[in-house]
């Protein structure tokens, strides 16, 4: 391995010394300050994942150039034959794709955690005396940031190309706020497959197989009522349904009340469920 | 305020875990006084590193139980957690982030105010020679400088127990004796240390007592001196000028110093340990004696060295097998566990 000079820096090396004396004042013993809150801990794990965009701005790519990419080439794809234009379709579509953007982008929450893993780092947060779910929580709520500046690039995108919600500033306001809370919940989901599957690959693989049926088979792209029975079924039940039903919704200053209430089941089921067998995993291994 | 300890550190009986088809753990036994450096040497796969997880709280046992300052690892594993510290085998620290933040991170999450944590880091960072290199990611470090980083990360609190996981694998002479120097600093300053290391000469300047871990089962223990004497002092090894005279060489050795002879594959080295428990000499009387023997018989000795024996012949004498390096325990454990 390399020795104790940074060769990198060109630097004239310098040959660390230990010095008793230095060292004996930072091994002096003082009084151990108290635990840190639950609500601090995990703000402070949250602190690490802002850090991390810091020094590598190059992770927010897929928060700013996909959805961008994907607003634009199904607005253009479908807007002519599904609306009367493109900027008909985007009234319709914009809500639905942010969704469906923000929703795909979840599942690097356990690309990210995996990669930790592998790596040991999570070894020794695992032996910190702190509450147990802070580093999950704080990774969860540094994710929720990349939501947010999904969700503002892709409106953003929207608004240069025409879209025109009725519920103005507020509307959109309430609209993000929906998808953020459901994003939350719904990341808990891939910490778990993060703690269980073996490789990044295998997480991007799950959740591709898990997100892909979800996003498409909704009502994003098209009115359910032209789709066979059975799978009217399904997108009625599928959250991702809900989510954009109520998102658009707020986005067009109403509110759909029967969509909000099965956002809250579900987001709350995601959390109780996937929340526990994700901190009960953590904990077993 | 001192909070040095007496008494036992560590208690384990009987730890067993496995993963999947691989017994990491076969019935561990340790007592580790408080106060000084325990070694647990033995070679890759042993099952060092699955004991280390366990006695941190990182990994459930199948069997057996174990007690760190009296508190239970999976009953009480916060209790545990609050008076110990890791620093892994591989990266336990943020490589994505710098020197000071990795620092600040730790001392925020131990429960330091923002900017008593910044000044426990630059301490941190002096005392470790690292101020120069503070504000670089530590995936720039070199790997002297980065087991320092991640040192200092686990005596940011000054634990009661440090474990530290072969802190020295893989650096070079310089940067291992600078960790040397750390660890004798912390143990003078009443923490703790459990050391994990394949590198008998390494047990043997830091610990002052050593368990010879092979097969997830404690085959030996006792101090440094006890286990030496126990394999024999010290081994001479000889480069012969002739490789016909080898086996000239074996029988006089032989004869001389009754002990295991071995040959190597080089055609004119030949090695004897010395020094064991049954001999009147010293091993440096030994060898003088076999030297002047070896002369006698006309035997030319080009190269002579007279050294501490190496952990393939503790292995050898304790085990009657080569310490062969297994697979890694800890991807043995990253296959099982998912």
């Amino acid at each position: 391995m390399s020795s104790d000079t940074a060769t990198s820096t060109g630097r004239a090396p310098t040959v660390f010394v230990p010095s008793s004396e230095a060292l004996a004042t930072v091994l002096a013993p003082g009084a151990r300050p108290p635990r840190p809150s639950p609500l601090s801990a995990s703000l402070t794990f949250s602190w690490r994942a802002l850090l991390k965009i810091k020094h590598v701005p190059e992770q927010l790519f897929d928060v700013t150039a996909f959805p961008i990419i994907m607003v634009l080439m199904f607005t253009y794809l479908f807007g002519g034959a599904l609306a009367d234009s493109p900027r008909d379709y985007l009234q319709f579509f914009l809500p639905g794709i942010m969704v469906t953007s923000v929703v795909m982008i979840t599942m690097y929450t356990g690309v990210g955690l995996n990669t930790d893993i592998e790596k040991g780092v999570f070894d020794r947060f695992r032996t910190l005396p702190v509450w147990r779910p802070a580093a999950l929580v704080g990774m969860i709520v540094g994710d929720v940031l990349r939501y947010v500046l999904a969700a503002v690039v892709i409106l953003t995108v929207g608004l240069v190309l025409g879209f025109r919600p009725d519920g103005g500033v507020f509307g959109i306001l309430a609209g993000i706020g929906l998808l953020v809370v459901f994003s939350f919940a719904f990341s808990w989901v891939w910490t778990f497959f993060g703690l269980i599957l073996r490789s990044e690959k295998s997480v991007m693989g799950v959740s591709m197989m898990v997100l892909f049926p979800l996003t498409f088979l909704s009502n994003v792209f098209v009115d359910p009522s032209t789709m066979p029975g059975w799978l009217q079924a399904f997108v009625k039940a599928n959250p991702i349904t809900h989510l954009v039903s109520s998102v658009r919704a707020a986005m067009a200053g109403t509110t759909d009340a029967s969509a909000m209430m099965w956002i809250a089941v579900w987001s709350a089921a995601f959390i109780a469920v996937f929340g526990t067998l994700t901190m009960h995993r953590y904990n077993r291994r | 305020m001192s909070r040095r300890t007496t008494g036992l550190a560590i208690e384990a009986e009987g730890l067993t875990r496995s993963f999947g088809e691989t017994r990491a753990l076969a019935g561990i036994d340790l007592q580790v006084p408080a106060g000084a450096v325990y070694g647990l040497l033995g070679p890759n796969g042993a099952g060092k590193t699955t004991a280390v997880r366990v006695l941190a709280t990182l990994l459930r046992p199948d069997g057996g139980h174990a007690r760190v300052f009296g508190h239970d690892v999976v009953s009480e594993a916060d209790a545990v957690r609050a008076r110990v510290s890791l620093t892994g085998q591989y990266a336990s620290v943020d490589e994505d982030l710098t020197g000071t933040e990795n620092l600040i991170l730790l001392g925020r999450l131990l429960g330091l105010p923002k900017a008593a944590a910044r000044q426990r880091a630059e301490q941190l960072l002096t005392a470790f020679g690292l101020t120069e290199a503070a504000g670089r990611q530590v995936k720039k470090y070199s790997g002297g400088m980065r087991r320092r980083i991640d040192i200092a990360a686990s005596i940011l609190n000054t634990p009661d127990l440090l474990f530290l996981d072969e802190p020295t694998t893989g650096l070079d002479p310089r940067s291992r004796n600078q960790v040397w120097e750390i660890v004798r600093a912390v143990v003078a300053h009443g923490t703790t240390v459990l050391l994990t290391t394949q590198y008998l000469d390494e047990a043997d300047k830091l610990a002052s007592r050593i368990a010879v871990v092979d097969h997830g089962r404690v085959i030996a223990e006792g101090t440094p001196g006890e286990l030496k004497s126990s394999v024999g002092s010290g081994t001479v090894h000889l480069r012969l000028r002739d490789a016909d005279q080898r086996p000239e060489a074996e029988r006089v050795l032989q004869a001389t110093l009754s002990v295991p002879v071995q040959l190597e594959a080089d055609p004119v080295a030949i090695t004897a340990r010395v020094g064991g428990d049954g001999s009147e000499l010293d091993a440096g009387a030994q060898a003088a004696l076999a030297l002047g023997e070896l002369s006698r018989a006309g035997i030319v000795v080009d190269d002579f060295s007279l050294g501490q024996p190496s952990l393939d012949e503790v292995f050898l004498a304790l085990t009657d097998h080569p310490a062969v390096p297994a697979t890694d325990e800890r991807d043995d454990e990253l296959e099982a566990a998912r």
